[in-house]
This record gives structure tokens, sequence and C-alpha cells, in this order.
């Protein structure tokens, strides 16, 4: 997976590429974790994301969890099998994706 | 009648993801799967497999690969020979509690009985089987 993080000033965004999953998972968390302070808008955008497990799904998780208390969060261009993953889980409920 | 059976046996370690993955959608190519279906397959072999590593102190997982041609499906059984756990056992999560109440994980499972057709464990003497269906349509 790669991973494009861009930060300006109080927004974030990161464009994730490729694959998801448990193998993956741990390095998102770590481009996120303890590294949100100040941020006020997390953008990621899943253009070119193929596959998400419930590792990714645990990372988007606790992300929304901080951003609740000091912003807001979106997810945009999602594909529609990922869309679905979100349906089943109940995630489309919890995140914003546009 | 066009069935086949393929297996593999990889190390109990998480890099094998990918060696599993890629032998199920080389496998299944040819016939033209949905991305979907492939998707979904991917998923489940990354929750299962996963469990496997962290949970059952198996040294190694094979994966037999069993295709029915004629109705396109798959049914993939997971074989290990760790501590018996049965994750069907296992209380679905409640997936409409907002973020602020949801546990950090336990939706693996959960999302494999979603997304497979169908989800099957036994106990066969010291191993764990668990078998799941995908339709590839």
């Amino acid at each position: 997976m790669k991973i494009e993080k861009n930060v300006d000033a109080s927004n974030m965004s990161l464009a994730l590429e490729g694959r998801l999953d448990t193998m993956t998972a741990p390095l998102l968390e770590s481009e996120i974790q303890g590294k949100l302070a100040g941020v006020t808008n997390l953008e990621f955008n899943f253009a070119k994301l193929t596959y998400i497990s419930s590792a990714g799904l645990r990372v988007l998780l606790a992300a929304q969890k901080i951003m609740n208390k000091q912003g807001k969060m979106i997810i945009k261009n999602a594909c529609a099998e990922i869309k679905e993953i979100f349906e089943v889980t109940g995630f489309s409920d919890i995140l914003t994706v546009v | 009648m066009q069935n086949w059976v393929k297996e593999i046996v990889v190390d109990s370690k998480f890099e094998n993801v990918r060696t599993l993955t890629e032998f199920v959608e080389n496998s299944l190519e040819p016939l033209n799967p949905s991305p979907k279906a492939i998707m979904q397959i991917g998923v489940a072999i990354d929750e299962l497999f996963s469990n496997v590593v962290r949970y059952s102190g198996s040294d190694n997982l094979k994966l037999i690969l069993n295709v029915n041609e004629d109705v396109l499906t798959a049914k993939l059984t997971f074989i290990d020979e760790g501590v018996e756990y049965d994750p069907l056992k296992k209380s679905d999560p409640d997936v409409t509690l907002a973020a602020e109440d949801r546990p950090i994980g336990g939706l693996g499972i959960y999302l494999v009985k979603k997304i497979m057709d169908g989800v099957e464990y036994k106990r066969d003497g010291r191993k764990n089987v668990l078998t799941v269906v995908k339709k590839l349509a």
C-alpha cells in the first residue's frame, strides 16, 4: 500500500493506494496515531484503494472517534466494493462517505 | 462437469496472507470471477488467516480450494492444528452503535459471515476446519 499524506495547517489528507488489510493497516495507523493534534479536517481519498478488511476498518474507527471530538473526517471516492463493506458492518452510519 | 481442487500450505506468518490471496486469485482468474467476489474472498482470507496466526498457535495453515465450474462456486477450506476455536460461536457485534460506543475490533468474523454465501466450522481430531463458500459470478 502507498500512503500520500498532506498536512496544511489544520487540514490533513491521506490518499491511499492498494490494499488496506492485516499487513498494511499498521502503516496507516502509524501515520495517524498521535499525529492528529490540531487537525480539524481529516480527509481520506480512497480513489486508488482496491480493498479493505476489518484491520483497516479498525484504524478508520479509531480515527473517527478522535475526529468526532475535534473536527470532522470524510472519506472520498470509495469504490462500490469498499462501500459495500461499510454497509454490511454499519460503518456507513458512522463514517462520512462522500 | 468441471470440478477441481488445489491446495497450498503456508507457515503461520502474517506476510503469507499475500501468498494465499495470490494463490486463490491466480487459480480463479481463468473463470473470470466478478471483481466483487474476488475482493470479498480476499477479505475472507485476510480475516480467517490473520486469526489463525494471532490466536491458534498452529505452525502452519493448509488452504484447500475446491471449484465447481458448473455453478461457478469456490469453496475454501482453512485447516490448522492449533487450539480448538470455533469463531462462529462468537456473538455478532452490534453494528448499529455509534462510533463512540463501538469496540475497536470484533468485526472480522462477522464480516466473513456477511460477505460469504456459507461458513462452516468443525473440529476434526486435532484440526480446526473452517470452510467458506462463495459464488464467483
